[in-house]
């Protein structure tokens, strides 16, 4: 039986599908008995989630119509 | 300026360019792409650099002191590529070729900055154990002395709108030991996938998934500490 602690522990192979399938049963076991755990999960889930919508940047205008005009005047690739 | 263009042709060189890579191979949209690319279609660039800029800067800033002159590492990288691009022979992704480009450039140039990061060996070095919660937060059974609650109101969608708690996120990414906020960085921020993070840092399987879980555990404390704040 996993514990509660064991468990945090074990998250990230169980998110990336890393886990045996007696590992997975144990970790799903104790889940479905264990509200703490399954909100432990929801938050590691959720500040995952929050990550992946951090706001990237985008290049500046100037810049990055320097590197087009670059790109247009590059000789094709002779073809082999 | 000199020195900078020297730089530049210094990462075109086919062996900098990651001959050696391995994993996994383009894949026909990849392929498909770096053609137009070769064929010189503007948009294909464009579109090239609106997808990946953002992320290129983000992973500059785990080696480099200053968002200028991770900026200027990007921009670097980006003629790299172009000057690469005709060589380019499709064995790893398009995005996993740009994205060692970047690292290898922002490696060089952290060091040239005098921020010396303890890279070389990209193994865990923070020590055998470092829990994902606190110790003082399970009883002595192992079983959740105060556990965690559930976030009924702080949803991603919702957090994402409170930009204060953007902030409180990109602080704690920002703290976190380099090879931790490299991995999470690439995995969660731009959603890269565990293999690709394997082959743009050089690290093994194993070790990725260490340092993404320990990443991953200090920024959900740190999201927990934020929202119970609140």
């Amino acid at each position: 039986m996993l514990t509660c602690q064991q468990l945090t522990e074990l998250v990230t192979e169980y998110l990336e599908g890393r886990m045996s399938l007696w590992r997975r049963a144990q970790f799903q076991m104790h889940l479905g008995m264990c509200k703490h755990c399954r909100a432990y999960l929801h938050q590691m889930r959720t500040t995952i989630r929050t990550l992946g919508s951090l706001p990237q940047e985008q290049m500046s205008a100037d810049i990055k119509a320097e590197l087009l005009k670059r790109f247009r005047s590059m000789a094709p690739p002779e073809r082999k | 300026m000199t020195d900078r263009v020297k730089t530049v042709e210094d990462a075109a060189k086919p062996s900098a360019i990651g001959a050696t890579m391995r994993g996994v191979p383009a894949s026909e949209s990849d392929l498909a792409l770096v053609a137009q690319l070769r064929a010189r279609v503007p948009k294909a660039f464009s579109d090239l650099i609106d997808r990946y800029h953002g992320p290129l800067v983000r992973l500059a800033l785990v080696f480099v002191p200053s968002r200028a002159v991770a900026e200027e590492v990007v921009q670097e990288t980006w003629v790299a590529v172009l000057d690469g691009l005709d060589r380019f022979e499709g064995r790893s992704t398009l995005k996993t070729w740009i994205f060692r480009i970047l690292t290898n450039r922002a490696k060089t140039r952290g060091i040239r900055e005098n921020r010396t990061i303890p890279f070389s060996a990209f193994a865990d070095q923070d020590g055998d154990h470092e829990p994902a919660v606190e110790n003082a937060r399970f009883q002595a059974s192992g079983m959740w002395g105060v556990p965690p609650r559930r976030w009924e109101d702080a949803t991603p969608e919702k957090l994402l709108m409170i930009q204060e708690a953007m902030q409180h996120l990109e602080v704690a990414v920002a703290a976190l030991p380099p090879n931790q906020r490299a991995v999470v960085t690439l995995r969660d921020i731009d959603g890269l996938e565990s293999d690709e993070v394997c082959n743009v840092l050089e690290i093994s399987e194993t070790n990725q998934r260490v340092l993404l879980h320990r990443a991953r555990s200090k920024l959900r404390a740190s999201l927990e500490e934020y929202v119970e704040r609140k």
